[in-house]
C-alpha cells in the first residue's frame, strides 16, 4: 500500500493523486477528507469535493483491480503456491501451470528493447535538445512523437509482414552463421520470436524515453551549461558534464518508464512473439510473454484453473509494472527537485 | 606570471553585441591594464553582462546572439576566424552572478573540472592545484576536510568561492566576474572582495557590479555604461571624485539608476 502513503504536496510530472490518504474508518475518512473544508463557500466546497472524489476514485479503482485479480487467481495460488513463479511447465491440457517461461519471455524481450531503445532514445533527446537546429528539432521531435501515436496492432502487422520475414531470411541466418556458436544467437531462424518482439518494443518505447529525457534536459538551467562552457568545455564535454551527468537519475526514470511500457505491451508482442511458452536460450526462438499469454489464451480458457493461472500472471504483471513505474516516477521527481534546489 | 608594469591585457575596439536585431552593446572601446581590477558599473539592463560575455565569447552561445568589432587578448585577436572559442575561454575565465558548481560532483571534482577538460590527469598535479586554487579563493580552510563531499552541500557564499577556485585552477591571465556577490550576504561579500584584492597579483580582473561602494573598494579602474554605451572610463579614484561626464556624476552620486 505504498501509494496510499505517498507523501503530500509533492509535485510529480505525471499525475499521481496528491492528497494524503489514510484509510481508517471509511465514514470518518470520507467526512474528514472529502467533505470537511472549513471557511469555504459552497461552490468551492463542492468543487473541492469533486476534485477529491476524482483523486480518491483513481486509488479506489486501483485497489479494486488488485482485489479482483487476487480473487480471480485464488484457485491457482492455492493449487500451485509459490512454485507458480519458478516452475517452467505451462501446459493447459494437463492443467499444470508454472509462469517462469512467460516471466522469462517478458524480461528478455523488455530488456532487449531497453538495451536497444535506451541509447537511441537518449541520443535522440541529446540531438534534439543540444545539436539540432531549431527547425529540425521541431520537425524531428514531432515525427518521433507520432511514432508513439501508431496503434500497437499496426506495429504488430508491420512486424509480421515486414520485420519477421526480413529477420528470417536475411538478418538471422547471417547472425547464426557468424555468431551462432553463442547460445544467444543459435538457430534456427524463425523470424518471429523474442528478437523480433524486442525490436518492435524498442521502436515503441523510443518515443517515451526520448521525449521524457528531452524534457529533463530542458530543466537544466542555462547557467549550468555556461559553467562548463566558460571553463573551456567543448560542445561534447558540456553535454557530458552539465547535461548528462546532472540528469542521471532523470534518465534512469525515463528508462524505467520505457521498461514499464515494454513489460506490459500486449498486442504487437502477441503478434510477433511466436507463442511458445518455453525457455529457450536463443534470442531468435519463439517465446511467450506475460501479456501475450493472457491475450492468446484467455478467450479459449475453459477450465477454472487455466483462467485462474492467467489471472495470476496478470497479477504478477500488474505488480511488476506498478513497481517499475513507481520507481520511475520517484527518480524523475527527485531529479526535478534537485534542479530547483 | 604577468609583469607588474601597466601593459594592456585586453582591448576592445568598436565592440557591438546583438540579440537578434536588438543592439545591446553599441560600439565600445575599452582597455584593461594588467594586474588591475577594472569595475564596470551602470544601471541594470545597460549591457554590462552582455559586454563582458563578449570578452570570452560566451555571448555567441545565446541563440540568435552575435558580436562585431574586435577584442584583443595581448597580441591575439580573439574574434579571429581561426580562433577556437574553447581556447579563448581557457585564457579568460568567468564567474557568474549565481554560483553554478556542477551539482553531480564533489568539491574536489569541481575544482579540477577545468583541468580535466584541458586533458590533465596527473593526480599529484590536480591535488596541488586544487589546494592552491582553493587557498587563493579563501576556501581551503573551510573545505580541506571534506573535499570529497558534494559541492551542493556548501553554503551559497562558499559555492561562489568554489566557482572562483574552479576558474583560478586553469590559471587564466584574465578573470571576468559578473556581479559575483549580488546574491550573497555581507560577510560572504567581503570575503570575496578581500580575495579579489589578493589574487590580482596573479590575474587581471574585470568585475561587473551594481554596487558602487564595491567598485570603489576593489577596483583600480572603473567603466560607466549607459544604454549599451561606454560613457566614461578612468581610474576609480577620479571617477568617483571628479567625473568628467554629467551622466556619470549623476549616477555615482545616486541621482538615478
Ligand atoms: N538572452 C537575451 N535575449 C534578448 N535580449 C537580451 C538577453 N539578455 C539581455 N538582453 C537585453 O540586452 C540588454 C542588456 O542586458 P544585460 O547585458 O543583461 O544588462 P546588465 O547586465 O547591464 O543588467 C537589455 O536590454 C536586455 O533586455
Ligand atoms: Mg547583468
Amino acid at each position: 500500500m505504498n501509494l496510499l502513503q505517498y507523501s503530500p504536496r509533492t509535485h510529480t510530472p505525471i499525475a499521481i493523486p496528491q492528497t494524503t490518504w489514510r484509510i481508517g474508518n471509511l465514514a470518518t475518512f470520507i467526512r474528514k477528507h472529502l467533505l470537511q473544508s472549513p471557511g469555504m463557500r459552497f461552490g468551492d466546497k463542492f468543487f473541492l469535493f469533486l476534485a477529491r472524489l476524482a483523486g480518491f476514485s483513481v486509488i479506489l479503482l486501483l485497489a479494486l483491480i488488485l482485489v479482483y485479480l487476487v480473487y480471480a487467481s485464488l484457485p491457482a495460488i492455492q493449487k500451485f503456491g509459490v512454485s507458480f513463479l519458478y516452475t517452467s511447465t505451462w501446459d493447459p491440457v494437463r492443467e499444470v501451470f508454472g509462469a517462469l517461461p512467460v516471466i522469462y519471455g517478458t524480461l528478455v524481450t523488455s530488456f532487449l528493447a531497453l538495451f536497444i531503445a535506451g541509447p537511441i532514445g537518449v541520443g535522440i533527446a541529446l540531438f534534439l535538445n543540444e545539436l539540432a537546429p531549431k527547425r529540425v528539432a521541431i520537425v524531428a521531435g514531432f515525427l518521433i512523437e507520432m511514432l508513439a501515436a501508431i496503434p500497437s496492432v499496426v506495429f504488430g502487422l508491420w512486424g509480421i509482414f515486414v520485420l519477421a520475414p526480413f529477420l528470417r531470411e536475411s538478418f538471422q541466418p547471417w547472425m547464426i552463421d557468424t555468431l551462432g556458436f553463442i547460445p544467444l544467437f543459435e538457430g534456427p531462424a524463425y523470424g518471429v520470436g523474442k528478437f523480433a518482439s524486442g525490436l518492435i518494443l524498442a521502436l515503441m518505447i523510443i518515443p517515451t524515453i526520448s521525449s521524457i529525457t528531452k524534457e529533463i534536459f530542458k530543466t537544466i538551467p542555462a547557467h549550468q551549461r555556461e559553467a562548463a562552457i566558460a571553463l573551456g568545455g567543448t560542445r561534447w564535454e558540456v553535454m557530458k558534464i552539465s547535461v548528462l551527468k546532472a540528469s542521471r537519475s532523470g534518465i534512469f526514470g525515463a528508462l524505467f518508464l520505457g521498461l514499464g511500457r515494454a513489460l506490459g505491451e500486449t498486442m504487437a508482442v502477441t503478434m510477433v512473439i511466436g507463442n511458445r511458452a518455453q525457455i529457450m536460450p536463443s534470442l531468435f526462438s519463439p517465446a511467450q510473454t506475460m501479456a501475450s499469454v493472457i491475450a492468446n489464451e484467455y478467450a479459449e480458457a475453459t477450465s477454472d484453473i487455466h483462467m485462474a493461472a492467467l489471472a495470476e500472471v496478470g497479477l504478477v504483471l500488474f505488480g511488476v509494472t506498478f513497481l517499475i513505474n513507481f520507481a520511475a516516477r520517484i527518480l524523475i521527481h527527485r531529479m526535478g527537485r534537485s534542479q530547483n534546489a | 606570471m604577468v609583469d607588474h608594469n601597466s601593459e594592456l591585457v585586453l582591448e576592445t575596439k568598436g565592440l557591438k553585441a546583438y540579440f537578434g536585431d536588438n543592439l545591446a552593446v553599441r560600439g565600445v572601446d575599452f582597455k584593461v591594464h594588467s594586474n588591475s581590477v577594472t569595475a564596470i558599473i551602470g544601471p541594470s539592463g545597460c549591457g554590462k553582462s552582455t559586454f563582458i560575455r563578449c570578452l570570452n565569447r560566451l555571448h555567441e552561445e545565446v541563440p540568435g546572439a552575435r558580436a562585431e568589432g574586435s577584442v584583443r587578448l595581448k597580441d591575439q585577436d580573439i574574434y579571429a576566424k581561426d580562433m577556437d572559442p574553447v581556447m579563448v575561454r581557457r585564457q579568460i575565465g568567468m564567474v557568474f552572478q549565481k554560483a553554478n558548481p556542477f551539482p553531480g560532483m564533489t568539491i574536489f571534482e569541481n575544482v579540477v573540472a577545468g583541468l580535466k577538460l584541458a586533458g590533465i590527469r596527473k593526480k599529484s598535479f590536480l591535488e596541488e592545484t586544487a589546494e592552491r586554487s582553493l587557498t587563493h579563493a579563501a576556501l581551503w580552510d573551510e573545505v580541506k576536510n571534506k573535499l570529497h563531499q558534494p559541492a551542493t552541500s556548501l553554503s551559497g557564499g562558499q559555492q561562489q568561492r568554489l566557482c572562483i577556485a574552479r576558474t583560478l585552477a586553469i590559471d587564466p591571465p584574465v578573470l571576468l566576474m559578473d556581479e559575483p556577490t549580488s546574491a550573497l550576504d555581507p560577510i560572504s561579500t567581503s570575503k570575496i572582495e578581500e580575495l579579489i584584492l589578493q589574487i590580482k597579483k596573479h590575474v587581471t580582473i574585470v568585475i561587473v557590479t551594481h554596487n558602487m561602494q564595491q567598485a570603489a573598494r576593489v577596483s583600480d579602474y572603473t567603466a560607466f555604461f549607459l544604454l549599451g554605451e561606454l560613457v566614461e572610463f578612468d581610474e576609480t579614484s577620479k571617477m568617483f571624485t571628479v567625473p568628467k561626464d554629467k551622466r556619470t556624476e549623476q549616477y555615482v552620486t545616486g541621482k538615478f539608476g
